[in-house]
């Protein structure tokens, strides 16, 4: 299956980027590469600047072991500033599970992310709720829809203070939620007791995206979805906003 | 000298019995010792001595017996003897795998003894140059109503899933069992898998007089010292505890580290020969890579970095610290060798190098404190005693009252039994979707199966085995286990082709113990021909034994199986309603001996289920047949719990009901619940039905539609009618 993709110059070009233990980087450039014909490249955590790129991705894994806490080494990696600069000039930068840790824990984006509530490692489908479309991110998906995505994590549970968390829902910053299948918010469909159930959130230049599930694991259909996909054709779509044209997914 | 030895019955004053007791080498042994070297070890070398001729690292009890396996066959690649087992799946490809105990440590430290037994498994496939792809684990616990067993349960399970998650491999399978007999001794047994270019296999072998030897990874410091002779190699007792000391901790970021090191290097074509330090640390890697090779090796302990002061070249020798890895370089690729590591954050030590005279001679800076040739170490004696069949398979079985309750509700027991109870709240503590190869993962198919990337084809994985059976019958536990094993690669859509095998069992030097070992390898050994499954490596556990009672046998199998086209995958869950239900294979003259559910009932009774290995054979291959022309929808073998647990699961797996009709003339108890083998639930749609029934007829299998797939209930008219709901209820386990 592959993402049809028209001139060279439209072509959305993606940096993967591989801190010790980071663990989701090959999946990550699978899918951009094979699945998505996307250019893409590894930058890895010791470079000190970024390559041509238009889109950061700090994939999911164990940074630095995460023995302190997860993401919270990772952040003083050499390529942490650079990313800062990166996203300062409007780059587009997406961190997905221990990438999502690791933006939190640098500031790039607000909160933190806790331990579970059960304290346990939770590996499981799980759907999601698209809060807002207003994102490169998610623009091809309809607020309200619901997103079926595996998650895999340790410390998943979203957390900000309350003056942060109604800035955040302000600016309309929550982009995901754990939701039932009918998109309702049961809590019983909250796997690790996220505060209002948030699962992925922006900054408010709106091009800093984190989110706990792994759209890279679900973006063939022999893995049991291609939800995932919907996050990384809007990323496409984003870019061919400049030079439209259409963009379909045909099987190989 | 010679006086010395000829005086040897009359000269234990030499050494005293404490000393021998701390390398756990016996005092005929250390007589043996002695004759070889035609002098006294020192204490370097008699520590070395110690760790190699462990039953963990020198197999002295299990290696005439292990001979009987069959071990070769088209597909084999490497077979036992190497770090771990290859297998050729076609396309320039190859699967490596291996299973491994981590059984004492965890008894005494559940976490991270599961944990490091994970990442000890994980370097065997490694450094073969494969790259990890998944992890399966096989566990044995006391009762789950015992509050040691949740703790060491979930000290166990936390301990993977901290290791493997870490790691980015997948934990895809799994089995746990639950029974008085492991309380004090439960089993950690953890199998690893990669994926390798068939063409560039990396040997354990220290080759190239000259060529050096590089120490990778984690600093060596005092743990795990005498965990292979001390701790692994002998019964538990009430001090055991006092054994933790030995037990290792593991770094599964280092070890993260030096996978991707390791296949860097692998990559840039300078390896000549690798070993990773597990049992015995550098004493085994050394003395492996030297024999393999046949060289020799010298090493100087002093260039090895060290997580502590004082240590002397004996503990350095024996410290058992994870996550280190023996490189065997040319002195010319030193530099890119170094370069590769420093990138990834590791310092590498130049220890020694690869000498002609086969001696692995050791020193302290000037000194040395050890000098004994590598054949002297790596050849432990071994031992093949007189077995004896256990007095209990010869008693009569006593008569069971009937069961008090009607069929319905004793499925409801059945699926509660801790044995059958759904592991989802196990599995889900563990990565099984990192590397997106997991096709199917734990708990939706007999077997995981997982795509080879850019092949279009898959392999199924399983671990399995039966230690009810075995105690009641070594011999067709044995052969069940390696067939049970095959059956469900089977049920997911691949062909067995290989299996790995730990064989967990209590102290050899008792003669009934003795025949379990030799009787279920016969078994194993028997069953492997037949189904087309080479043993390609294995482990072998004894001394399970805790206070002087020893643990069921217990061997378990991992089985590998191939989907060259990976769409044949078959799930164990009912699809959609009206699909018919066929048994393929049959249970006659079968009872209830062995089964969950006397055991359910507090009953260990036999006998154990019968096995005709032809009968398997062919059932295995109908099944196949029949998925590979496109007509089953979904395949789960009739195992513990029998037909009814193997009905209840396709129903809840697949969230729809079955109704059907009993059997006329028929028990339904022992209907219900005997575990005849050989048999496999099928699901088709009703027009395959006839399709499905000549294939069984030109096989020779017996098979019969039991009914269709329809509704929110579990029916078989007469018998029994339960609500989907309340059975899923039931299947949740308790507390985990």
């Amino acid at each position: 299956m592959t993402v049809q993709s028209g001139g060279g110059a439209s072509l959305l070009r993606f940096g993967v980027i591989v801190f010790p233990g980071t663990n989701c980087d090959a999946d990550t450039y699978h899918v951009l590469d094979r699945v998505l014909n996307a250019p893409v490249e590894y930058v890895w955590h010791a470079a000190t600047q970024i390559p041509a790129v238009d889109c950061l991705v700090l994939p999911g894994g164990f940074s630095y072991g995460d023995y302190l806490r997860a993401g919270a080494i990772a952040r003083f990696s050499p390529i942490m500033q650079a990313v800062s600069r990166f996203a300062a000039d409007g780059g587009l930068v997406l961190g997905i599970c221990n990438g999502f840790q690791v933006l939190c824990e640098a500031g790039l984006l607000p909160g933190a992310l806790l331990p579970n509530d059960c304290l346990q490692f939770r590996c499981q489908w799980q759907d999601f709720r698209v809060e807002s479309s207003d994102t490169p991110f998610t623009l091809t998906a309809q607020p309200g829809q619901v997103l079926h995505m595996p998650i895999a994590h340790g410390e998943g549970r979203y957390y900000a203070d309350p003056a942060v968390l109604r800035q955040l829902k302000d600016r309309d910053g929550v982009i995901l939620r754990y939701c039932a299948p009918d998109g309702s918010l049961d809590p019983s469909a909250n796997p690790n007791g996220s505060l209002e159930a948030i699962a992925g959130i922006c900054n408010e230049g709106r091009n800093v995206f984190g989110l706990m599930p792994h759209p890279e694991r679900c973006s063939e259909l022999e893995l049991g979805g291609i939800d995932g996909l919907t996050i990384f054709r809007s990323l496409i779509e984003y870019r061919r906003n400049v030079e439209p044209s259409l963009v379909g997914v045909k099987r190989d | 000298m010679t006086e010395l030895i000829a005086n040897e019955m009359t000269s234990d004053t030499l050494i005293d019995d404490a000393t021998l007791s701390e390398i756990a080498v016996t005092r005929d042994e250390f007589w043996m010792i002695v004759k070889r070297l035609g002098r006294l070890p020192n204490d370097v070398e008699l520590g070395m001595f110690g760790a190699m001729w462990s039953e963990h690292c020198g197999y002295k009890n299990s290696r005439p017996l292990l001979r009987n396996f069959p071990t070769t066959g088209p597909r084999v690649i490497q077979g036992p003897g190497e770090n771990a087992g290859v297998v050729d799946v076609g396309d320039g490809l190859a699967i490596v795998m291996k299973v491994e105990s981590h059984n004492h440590p965890s008894a005494v430290e559940p976490f991270q003894g599961a944990a490091t037994g994970v990442g000890g498994i994980i370097r065997d496939i490694f450094t073969m140059g494969a790259r990890p792809i998944a992890i399966l684990d096989s566990l044995r616990f006391g009762e789950l109503s015992e509050g040691r067993t949740r703790y060491l349960f979930d000290g166990v399970v936390a301990g993977i899933a901290h290791y493997g998650n870490s790691l980015g491999v997948p934990t895809v399978g799994g089995e746990v069992a639950f029974a008085a007999a492991y309380a004090e001794n439960p089993l950690v047994n953890a199998m690893a898998v990669g994926v390798i270019d068939a063409r560039k296999l990396v040997s354990a072998r220290a080759t190239g007089v000259g060529n050096l030897l590089v120490l990778v990874g984690a600093d060596t410091g005092r743990d795990g010292i005498h965990g292979c002779s001390g701790l692994a190699s002998r019964e538990l007792s009430e001090t055991s505890e006092d054994q933790r000391p030995t037990v290792q901790v593991g770094n599964p970021f280092l070890e993260k580290l030096l996978i991707e090191a390791c296949l860097e290097l692998h990559q840039s074509g300078v390896i000549v020969g690798m070993q990773d330090l597990g049992a015995a640390g550098i004493t085994s890697a050394v003395v492996e890579a030297a024999s393999k090779g046949e060289s020799g090796v010298e090493i100087d302990v002093q260039k090895v970095s060290r997580r502590a002061v004082g240590m002397t070249a004996y503990d350095v020798m024996l410290s058992e610290s994870q996550e280190r890895m023996l490189v065997v370089v040319k002195p010319e690729s030193v530099a890119s060798v170094q370069a590769i590591f420093d990138r990834w954050s590791l310092h590498a030590d130049v220890i020694g190098r690869v000498t002609a005279d086969g001696v692995v001679r050791v020193r302290d800076g000037e000194t040395v404190v050890a000098e004994v040739p590598a054949w002297m170490l790596a050849e432990a004696p071994t031992y093949r005693r007189e077995g004896k069949r256990p007095g209990w398979l010869d008693e009569p079985m006593p008569t069971i009252p009937p069961d008090p309750d009607r069929p319905g509700a004793v499925l409801h027991r059945v699926l509660r039994f801790p044995d059958i109870a759904n592991k989802r709240a196990v599995f889900r503590r563990y990565d099984w979707s990192v590397q997106t190869n997991t096709l199917l993962g734990p708990g939706q198919s007999d077997a995981a199966v997982l795509r080879l990337k850019g092949t279009g084809k898959a392999i199924a994985l399983t671990i399995d085995g039966n230690g009810r059976y075995c105690y009641l019958d070594p011999y067709r536990g044995g052969a069940i286990a390696v067939a049970e094993a095959a059956r469900n690669v089977v049920c997911s859509g691949a062909e067995p082709i290989a299996a790995t095998d730990c064989l967990n069992f209590g102290n050899p030097e008792k003669p009934e113990v003795y025949y379990q070992l030799e009787e279920a390898i016969r078994g194993m050994s028997d069953a492997c021909r037949a189904l087309g499954t080479p043993i390609v490596s294995g482990n072998v556990s004894l001394y399970n034994e805790s206070n002087g009672r020893a643990i069921y046998p217990t061997p378990i199998v991992g089985t590998l199986g191939l989907l060259e086209d990976a769409r044949w995958r078959t799930t164990a869950g009912f699809q959609s309603a009206g699909d018919r239900v066929v048994l393929l294979g049959s249970d006659e003259g079968d009872g209830l001996g062995g089964s969950a559910y006397l055991a359910e009932r507090g009953y260990l009774v036999g006998p154990a289920p019968r096995l005709d290995l032809n009968r398997e054979r062919a059932v295995q291959q109908l099944c196949l047949a029949a998925i590979r022309n496109g007509l089953i929808r979904s395949a789960h073998d009739v195992a513990d719990g029998g037909i009814a647990t193997a009905l209840a699961e396709s129903c809840l797996l697949g969230g729809i009901g079955f109704v059907g009709t009993a059997p006329a003339g028929e028990d339904p108890y022992r209907w219900l619940f005997n575990e005849a083998q050989s048999r496999i639930v099928v699901s088709v749609r009703s027009s395959d039905v006839a399709a499905v029934l000549d294939l069984a007829r030109e096989a020779g299998v017996p098979a019969r539609e039991l009914g269709v797939v329809e509704g929110e209930r579990l029916t078989l008219d007469g018998w029994l009618s339960e609500n989907l709901a309340d059975l899923a209820d039931s299947w949740a386990l308790d507390g985990a």
